[in-house]
């Protein structure tokens, strides 16, 4: 136990911080603001502020302190391995970061005229033109700003589809036990009910059980692919094929595009619309939770029913389309403005660094990666199943059975040792999974550390360590957390003290 | 590759571990006729240099705000962010962090997101807000699904004085529900008469303010019509800075605030990413979307932040949670947060003080320019007015441009057949417009009307 013994309760650069309403140094300022010309009273609506915000006053050094040392009590992948599945944490170039930040493309309004635009306006035409490429896709809807944004915004296409043809009756989705929990709620919003379908001993989706949920009633299918256990669903084709000859259409959930760019295009598995998660796939950041994009590509079926705004090719160059026009019929608009520009510059700029070459051995070693996980972790961890998997690699507890240890207090004791824990509890068919997914970013010589750090794990934690890994993490700026109080009581926001 | 850190020996040893011949082996779940053989048809990888100079191209492409007098808002605004701010967004354990899901090594994420939502709180005047949604339209959309929730009623008024993307949005977010919004018609005079449409099947009203066409108003009447039929009345702010000068939708009754905080820490970014505000009552806390930070202890009894209140979520509830959101806006709030945090409530207030004093100089010297007239009564940094009968909006904003002056907003940008809104121009001034700014403009304008 890594008891404090200093007076400050610091622990050399472990250093604990107050909350800046804490902080409050009243007169204090960290920008000097000129001083305002005469306002206008009569122009305020009779609706002046009376009370005071109670922000606190902080002067620059103290602001620049706060958030340095804030960040230093965050684990990020520039400090280390990060090996959450599903979530695909590769390195975040710098490049990008230079790029967003162009005076000509960030200081722009989206209400310009479009003639002071084209610019920009060729950024999204030029992502959009290599997402459509990658997967081999006649369009592509580029403003929901997230991967569960883009599965509303690919099954809304879909629910426009069916009221188009006069099928509005269509309102039955077929959802895997296994699938991110966006999928149901995203199913959900669209106004359909969400009826679940099984999986087979070998992990993937049950072709015979899926044939016998098809019916008139039928919108479509919502499948992960590869699927979250990390396996390619090698009966995609069939799948496609029994979903299009019953009516409907094919999203695929595209969390895990990672695995499969420049290796195989969706179009040629038979899908009718995908996100894309730039924040995963491509590189862009996560930034403690978001912002991210989800462009969703469409199959011809769809393609007209596509929000505005997109980009289009006229006569004096590239146009924003904001209405519908010829034959399209959007099915509305998703969010505010064109869609998550700061991010596709980003995404952008990795792209084109790493060219088409890049990006499929990118995807190669992201699965290489993952199958070396697999094969170094395999006789001390249990594999959840046989043959090779995709980018991530899924085991279950059972390997802990008996030991008293738990996935969780596997995860904890990890995190003492210098790494970001897998991700736990999901899939949900899976009993404690523990998902690894490395991503290409990671060289042989982090991998191996890993493997001895986690096989090491698995050594104590069959040997009757129990207490230890129930201790953990020991090392961090914070242990466990007790998080049932923090539901049954909760202190959403700070509030000054009274009197 | 300099972004891959594989060797051709590692490559190979690693197969050799796995027992696999080559890399393609691994694929071996891909139907054969899906397989791609190699490369697509597409540029090979490229430098830095080769990539800086295709987007230095791009960007020379465009009339980027700071180069030309600027008077655009209608929804993102152009304010100087201190330096510090992009600074401290850059560490990479803010910005190459994941969603705090391992709240161990996750404190300072944690902690800066209470922080935001305490802040949040503050400025709107609510109990409560969350962690951020998209941006301020997809707030909109999940403002009104909320009310529907709360009063358990499915009609949405939504009020002239919204942003019409914001109308848009939420009319799409709700169209194959049993949700009904009911958007009324463009209100560059604030003069709808809102009282008057709600009744006891309304969930809510939502309103802008300061409105769409600039607008300020007293909430209160409609907050008290609001709920004396027992629905809620739902406020947004697209420029959250004028909260620095105007009384909080709170203090006027409002049951929900969103907002856009783009306003704040982020910069324009051609209108993306934005940042969703969401803010409510302490009783409705578990209707919210979002996901919240909230306070707890650790093992040692040591103050400490988590994720909380997760059943309304979907990674727990699926298809009954309060949305389908997952990856929100993290690092837009803990810039906004950055921001605010810098400027404190004092150097809010001012910065308000600011930008309405811009526009009322800006509103004094357009009065110079002949068959102008002004539409709101009231405004904070934002107004707008009538060029005059025959004045086409668009077309004046358009040769402006050319004269390296960018304008204002025509309101026929959003609606193109509504010849009454054609001679309409949304101006907004800010903190960064200079008098030689104002005076440039307003030599423009008596040159091309």
């Amino acid at each position: 136990m890594a008891e404090s013994s200093t007076i400050s309760g610091n622990r050399g650069l472990q250093v604990e911080e107050k909350l800046i309403f804490e902080l409050d140094n009243p007169g204090a300022l960290a920008v000097d603001l000129p001083e305002p010309g005469p306002i206008d009273l009569d122009r305020m609506g009779g609706v002046a502020r009376r009370a005071s915000t109670g922000l606190p006053d902080l002067s620059e050094p103290q602001v620049v302190r706060h958030y340095t040392r804030l960040s230093q009590k965050n684990y990020g992948i520039d400090t280390g391995f990060y090996p959450l599945g599903s979530c695909t944490m590769k390195h975040n170039p710098r490049l990008a970061e230079k790029m967003a930040r162009l005076p000509g493309l960030a200081d722009l309004h989206p209400l310009q005229p479009q003639k002071t635009v084209q610019g920009a306006l060729e950024v999204i035409d030029t992502l959009a033109g290599w997402l459509k490429d990658l997967t081999g896709m006649p369009a592509v809807a580029m403003s929901p700003a997230a991967g569960a944004h883009g599965e509303w915004c690919g099954l809304m296409a879909i629910r426009a589809a069916h009221e188009d043809k006069g099928e509005g009756n269509r309102r039955r989705i077929l959802v895997p036990e296994s699938a991110h929990g966006t999928n149901p709620a995203s199913a959900a919003m669209c106004g359909f009910t969400v009826d679940p379908i099984p999986a087979k001993a070998n992990g993937r989706v049950d072709l015979d059980a899926l044939k016998a949920k098809l019916g008139p009633d039928i919108a479509g299918l919502m499948l992960t692919n590869p699927n979250t256990c990390g396996l390619f669903e090698s009966e995609i084709i069939e799948i496609a094929a029994a979903v299009h000859g019953a009516g409907g259409y094919f999203y695929c959930d595209g969390a895990n595009f990672n695995a499969i760019v420049g290796r195989v295009r969706v179009a040629d598995l038979g899908i009718d619309a995908m996100h894309i998660n730039l924040h995963k796939t491509f590189a862009t950041p996560h930034g403690g939770g978001g912002p991210g994009a989800g462009p969703t590509v469409l199959s011809a079926a769809l393609a007209r029913f596509a929000p505005v705004p997109y980009v289009a090719h006229g006569p004096g160059g590239l146009e924003l389309v904001e209405g519908g026009r010829g034959g399209a019929k959007p099915f509305g608009r998703v969010k505010g403005f064109h869609g998550q520009f700061g991010v596709f510059i980003r995404a952008l700029a990795y792209i084109m660094s790493m060219g088409a070459d890049g990006l499929r051995q990118a995807s190669s070693d992201a699965v290489l990666n993952a199958n070396y996980l697999q094969a170094s972790l395999g006789d001390v961890l249990t594999a959840s199943f046989d043959g090779p998997c995709m980018h991530e690699a899924l085991f279950d507890d059972r390997f802990l059975k008996d030991s008293g240890v738990t996935t969780l207090d596997f995860a904890k004791a990890l995190i003492d040792e210098g790494y970001h824990p897998m991700t736990m509890y999901f899939p949900l068919v899976v009993h404690g999974a523990l998902l690894m997914e490395p991503t290409e970013s990671e060289s042989k010589d982090t991998l191996d550390q890993f493997i001895a750090v986690v096989r090491g794990l698995a050594a104590r934690a069959k040997a009757g360590g129990a207490d230890e890994f129930k201790a953990a993490p020991r090392l961090t700026p914070r242990r466990r957390l007790d998080e049932t109080l923090a539901a049954r009581t909760p202190v959403l926001r700070w509030k000054a003290a009274v009197g | 590759m300099r972004y891959l850190p594989l060797t051709e020996a590692d490559r190979r040893a690693m197969l050799a571990a796995i027992g696999a011949k080559d890399v393609d082996e691994l694929f071996h779940d891909v139907p054969p006729s899906a397989r791609l053989a190699g490369p697509l048809d597409l540029p090979r990888h490229q430098g830095e240099m080769e990539v800086e100079r295709a987007f230095a191209r791009m960007a020379g492409n465009t009339l980027s705000a700071g180069s030309a007098p600027f008077f655009i808002g209608a929804g993102v605004y152009r304010h100087h962010i201190p330096a510090a701010v992009d600074q401290l967004l850059l560490r990479g354990e803010f910005l190459t962090a994941y969603t705090p899901y391992q709240p161990e090594v996750s404190q300072g994420t944690l902690q800066a997101l209470f922080e935001f939502q305490s802040q949040v709180a503050m400025i709107t005047g609510m109990d409560v807000a969350n962690a951020s949604m998209y941006d301020g339209a997809t707030a909109c959309a999940e403002a009104a699904a909320m009310a529907c929730r709360v009063t358990r009623r499915n009609r949405v008024v939504l009020s002239g004085s919204l942003h019409p993307h914001y109308v848009e949005t939420t009319e799409t977010a709700l169209r194959y529900t049993e949700m009904v919004a009911e958007a009324l018609s463009p209100d560059a005079i604030a003069m709808e008469d809102l009282i008057g449409r709600v009744d006891e099947a309304t969930a809510c009203v939502i309103v802008q303010n300061p409105g769409f066409f600039g607008g300020v108003r007293d909430l209160r009447p409609l907050a008290a019509a609001c709920h004396e039929v027992g629905a809620l009345l739902v406020v947004m702010v697209a420029e959250p800075t004028s909260l620095g000068l105007f009384e909080s939708p709170g203090a006027m009754g409002a049951d929900i605030v969103v907002a856009e905080g783009q306003s704040l820490g982020m910069g324009m970014n051609f209108g993306g990413p934005g940042l969703g505000l969401f803010a409510t009552r302490d009783k409705y806390v578990r209707q919210m979307p979002g996901r919240l930070a909230g306070q707890t202890v650790d093992v040692d009894g040591r103050r400490g932040w988590v994720l909380t209140l997760s059943t309304r979520e979907q990674h727990i509830r699926r298809e009954k949670a309060t949305s389908n959101i997952c990856t929100n806006s993290g690092l837009c709030a803990l810039a906004f947060s950055m921001h605010l945090t810098m400027l404190g409530g004092s150097g809010l207030a001012r910065l308000a003080e600011l930008n309405h004093a811009n526009a009322v100089r800006l509103e004094r010297k357009l009065a110079a320019v002949k068959g102008i007239r002004m539409l709101s009564q009231s405004y904070y940094n934002e107004f707008a007015v009538h060029l005059g009968d025959d004045a086409k909006a668009a077309e004046v904003v358009d040769r402006l441009a050319d004269r390296g002056i960018l304008a204002g907003v025509p309101a026929s940008r959003f609606w193109p057949s509504w010849p009454e809104l054609a001679p309409v121009l949304i101006l907004a001034a800010t903190e960064t417009n200079t008098e030689d700014d104002m005076d440039r403009l307003v030599a423009g304008l008596k040159e091309v009307l």
